[in-house]
């Protein structure tokens, strides 16, 4: 194999010899309940090519209709992302043969985007802000899903025959396009993957679309070049297609960036080409070269009119828009009080939502955060889960700090308390009371224990008496092992020191 | 009685209305006359007599109980090939389509359903429209029933022969460039290109998206604007379908029979007469616009300075939107599918051997020129350019329309040629549609009315060209010529046609 094919620099090394230019390319599936131009269902899951009509099959005689729906969505989403709205924009067709686009031209935008010149403020985990530029927001249909029968792979190269499902033909997609990523440098992977899980964040925020990395709804298609210095002119890209997840979006960054390095150090050119990322390496291979570039003839939809967002229209879906995920964490932060650095640690861990809520649920801010990024992050950990599917809501947090602020229980009951919930024995106020977990304040049930322990060690009681007050909590300690810790620390102190001075 | 095939569908429809006659009996005379003449003329690809006759048999039914049915309701239609039906083949005059059978109807095959007309069946065509004489059909040629040797006109030359040889009172046709306005011509029938969008197009299979208009072919004007009303209106399936209700087009029928046209003015276009077109056809294009001005209407010459660019135009943007809008024609989800003789069967490979199968060579000179003119680095002189010749074009008709009410040409430069005359000369063939052209290229509508025989004594067509959503003008005007002209003739033109049995 050439030196395309494998040989890696090492990548620290590799960022301090060439500075890294990236593009990225997202698709979000909309979550309309019809297609882009079509009647037909567009929800998840359906049996194979079930939820078609003559459109979405392409048949002879079909003709598009644009879901309004789709449209305001795909303005929100130009909005949140700081774009213009075209006031006049035209649907293209775009040409190219292959079974799944049942048309065999995929019905898109070309230089008419419904959205451009944006840019969004993505947070690195340190804090840092990058600002990402994105030229254009465009709206166009998904294709079909080719599945490939009797490869060894799954891949199309060895089957023996291939279907085609056209269920996801047709489901409107928007497709955000970055201007060039400079100046990320060593970070450019971390860039890479943080711009994506932004996105990501403000489509869930907008509600339009679930965003499920793990079903396809968001796909990158990741674009990286290599320069000398960041002065130099661009270097030749690569564009690796449907990375799928966030690691695997700063992982084939990382890849090319190691791998690219390698060939110019080798004095060879970076090929211009579609590269595929594989989940379980963690690399890259080479796809469809695209030196001859494909020519996909674009010209407008002619069964399609124009679209004319007035600008009522978009001031309204403006006005609408909801609070976008970094404002919100923003004013949350203030809201609560968290240091930079706490609020950090918070989104990092995904308990932001979780904090939010069991904040809600009458916690206070500092106790909501005790709890997730404390006993319940340890928790996660040790069982492997994630934060937010451990067997506890927000609300149970919020009702088991309630009962510690109470006085009812003390923080060593609390963590049985969560443990009776986490064991699925029900609510906090459940558990306190079938493990008889409630703090003992009643004197007379207290009196018996003080007295039995100040019976048992008579030389610390002479000691307080001669005006010692250290030892005394030898005492208290027995008591408290006594009662199995449910006793009221401070009223035992208080029964003790009476005794003692009585 | 006399032979219901000879009546005009307003008689038909009159006369089922006072139940003087059954549909059943109707539809079964059309049959009766198909199976006739079918063997000389060949205008039908798919006769669906068990289909019309259940049609009719329901109609009769409903009117005997009393029920309000359509007024055209029981009259038999026969409808071009490139419009689908459910149920039904639906080729477009293409072996790449053959055996497909539609699972849904167009919009305006649901609308004459509904309204129960029985449908006699398809009618032969060029293949995906693509032609002027109906001979690039992959099932035969049709013939012209006033000589069986020479061409119907096409693409849509089934529907009007169908309709000149007394197979069915209406036919649907559609014009992309003259496809039912020159068969009209050259058959001595009418046919009505609706305004673009008036018609919906769901379910007629796009040869060019933006030129594509479907409309009524019919013996007389009346019969036209009582199809034209049925099948026309909105349609929330087509996107570029027009909003506004039809104007009353039956009505400007009927006053254009009064055949008073007093304060109409008639432009007479300057560029579409003269060279090119046969003395005979100039001759009574001139005795046409004296009946016109005798009837009252103001004559006055206009000029449309690009429309001699329209041919080439219109020869860029059909073929570009056609490359695309074929593209489906693949192989893989339905019509002819065809294996590569050798080597892997992979989908790229069975496409292209499907298509290079299934098109004929028509089809894919079309889709190789419009292949090209859409590429990069040709797009701006090609395609672009003659997106701007087009709208040179919309502006000359916003000037004429200016000056005039309606416009008038002949509709075909020449009477129908004898079969094979042209066929390996393309542009001879293009030519034909010089006069129809500009229509689509605005989007206005046409209409061409039989306006006698040539010195070969074969007819002629005039056309009368609208301001796009003024189709009832066409209706008016044509009436009116339609009336003095039958007046001169003693009868309709069609009864000089031979008899074919």
């Amino acid at each position: 194999m050439s030196v395309q094919g494998t040989a890696l620099v090492d990548y620290a090394d590799a960022v301090k010899r060439y500075d890294p230019v990236l593009g990225i390319e997202v698709h979000v599936e909309l979550g309309t309940r019809t297609k882009m131009f079509d009647a037909a269902e567009a929800s998840f899951g359906a049996e194979p090519n079930s939820q078609t009509t003559p459109v979405s099959l392409g048949l002879p005689g079909a003709l598009p209709v644009v879901n309004g729906k789709a449209v305001e969505y795909a303005i929100r989403i130009g909005l949140a992302l700081n774009c213009e709205i075209a006031e006049y924009c035209r649907f293209a067709r775009k040409n190219y043969f292959y079974p799944d686009v049942p048309k065999n031209f995929q019905t898109s935008q070309y230089d008419e985007p419904i959205a451009y010149d944006g840019w969004v403020d993505v947070e690195l985990e340190d804090g840092t802000v990058f600002r990402v530029e994105i030229e254009r927001a465009h709206m166009e249909e998904d294709a079909g899903k080719n599945t490939h029968v009797g490869g060894a792979t799954g891949r199309i190269h060895g089957a023996e025959y291939s279907l085609v499902d056209y269920n996801r033909a047709g489901i409107p997609l928007v497709e955000i396009v970055t201007r060039p990523i400079e100046g990320a440098g060593e970070r450019a992977p971390e860039v890479a993957r943080a711009y994506v899980q932004t996105l990501r964040d403000i489509f869930r925020a907008l509600d339009v679309s679930e965003a499920r990395m793990e079903r396809g709804n968001v796909r990158a298609d990741v674009n990286v070049s290599l320069r000398p210095t960041p002065e130099s002119p661009l270097g030749t890209r690569t564009e690796t297609k449907n990375v799928n997840s966030f690691r695997s979006v700063e992982r084939a960054v990382r890849y090319e960036i190691s791998r690219q390095a390698a060939v110019l150090d080798a004095g060879a050119t970076v090929v211009q080409e579609t590269r595929h990322f594989h989940e379980d390496t963690g690399s890259t291979s080479s796809g469809r070269v695209k030196s001859d570039a494909e020519d996909y003839r674009y010209f407008p939809e002619p069964d399609l009119v124009p679209l004319t967002p007035s600008r009522e229209w978009v001031e309204e879906i403006r006005a609408s828009l909801p609070e976008l995920p970094a404002a919100r964490r923003r004013r949350l932060q203030g809201e609560w009080g968290y240091a930079d650095a706490e609020m950090r640690d918070v989104v990092n861990a995904g308990a932001l939502d979780l904090i939010e809520a069991t904040v809600a649920g009458g916690a206070s801010p500092a106790a909501a955060r005790k709890w997730w990024m404390g006993e319940l992050a340890r928790y996660a950990k040790q069982t492997e889960t994630a934060l937010t599917e451990v067997a506890i809501t927000p609300a149970q947090i919020a009702q088991l700090q309630s009962l510690v602020d109470s006085g009812r229980i003390n923080d060593k009951l609390a963590r049985q308390v969560l443990e009776g919930v986490l064991a699925g024995e029900g609510d906090p106020e459940q558990v306190v009371t079938a493990r008889g977990l409630e703090i003992v304040s009643d004197d007379g049930a207290l009196l018996a224990a003080v007295d039995e322990a100040l019976a048992a060690q008579p030389d610390v009681v002479e000691k307080v008496r001669a005006g010692n007050q250290g030892p005394v909590g030898a005492i208290i300690g027995a008591v408290m092992k006594a009662t199995k810790g449910q006793a009221d620390a401070k009223r035992v102190r208080e029964l003790v020191l009476e005794r003692i001075g009585s | 009685m006399t032979d219901v095939t000879r009546l005009s569908a307003a008689e038909l429809a009159e006369a089922l209305r006072k139940r003087e006659l059954s549909s059943v009996d109707a539809t079964r005379a059309h049959l009766d006359r198909i199976a006739a003449v079918e063997e000389s003329v060949h205008a039908f690809l798919h006769v669906s007599g068990d289909d019309a006759l259940a049609t009719a048999q329901d109609v009769d039914a409903r009117r005997a109980a009393g029920e309000e049915v359509h007024p055209l309701a029981g009259v038999p239609i026969a409808v071009k090939d490139v419009i689908v039906t459910k149920g039904m083949p639906s080729t477009a005059g293409s072996k790449i389509l053959e055996g497909w059978i539609p699972p849904y109807d167009a919009t305006l095959v649901e609308r004459i359903r509904a309204a129960g007309l029985p449908i006699l069946g398809k009618t032969n065509m060029d293949e995906f429209a693509m032609g002027s004489s109906t001979e690039h059909s992959a099932y035969g040629n049709t013939h012209n029933p006033w000589d069986l040797d020479r061409i119907p006109g096409g693409s849509g030359g089934g529907s009007a022969a169908a309709v000149a040889a007394y197979e069915a009172p209406l036919a649907i046709g559609t014009d992309t460039g003259g496809s039912i306005r020159q068969p009209g011509a050259v058959t001595g029938t009418v046919g009505v290109k609706p305004t673009y969008g008036s018609v919906s197009r769901y379910g007629l299979i796009a040869l060019a998206s933006s030129l594509d208009q479907a409309g009524p072919v019919t013996r007389t004007v009346l019969d036209s604007a009582l199809l034209h009303e049925l099948i026309g209106g909105h349609d929330p399936r087509d996107s570029t379908s027009i909003a506004d209700p039809l104007p009353n087009l039956v009505e400007s029928a009927r006053r254009g029979a009064t055949g008073d046209l007093s304060g109409v003015r008639v432009g007479v276009v300057t560029e579409l007469q003269g060279e090119g077109y046969q003395p005979g056809v100039l001759a009574r294009f001139q005795e046409s616009l004296a009946l016109l001005e005798k009837a009252g209407a103001e004559l006055v010459e206009v000029s449309c300075p690009h429309f001699p660019y329209a041919l080439a135009a219109y020869y860029l943007i059909l073929p570009a939107e056609a490359s695309s809008n074929l593209a489906k024609f693949d192989g893989m989800r339905f019509g002819l599918r065809v294996e590569p003789e050798d080597g892997p069967v992979t989908a790229e490979r069975v496409m292209a051997a499907t298509r290079g199968a299934g098109f004929g060579d028509e089809v894919k000179r079309r889709i190789i020129l419009g292949t090209y003119a859409l590429s990069a680095g040709y797009y701006d002189a090609y395609y672009g350019s003659a997106q701007k010749v087009r709208t040179l074009i919309q502006r000359d008709f916003a000037g004429a329309f200016a000056q005039a009410d309606v416009l008038v040409s002949p509709t075909a430069p020449t009477t129908a040629f004898k079969l094979g005359e042209k066929l390996d000369d393309p542009l001879a063939m293009y030519l034909n549609d010089v006069a129809t052209i500009p229509a689509n290229l605005a989007g206005v509508p046409g209409m061409s009315v039989p306006n006698g025989l040539s010195d070969d004594g074969l007819p002629v067509g005039f056309q009368i060209l609208a301001p796009a959503k003024a189709d009832d003008r066409l209706y008016r005007v044509g009436a009116a010529l339609e009336g003095a002209l039958q007046a001169q003739w003693g009868g309709p033109l069609l009864a000089q046609a031979p008899e074919l049995v």
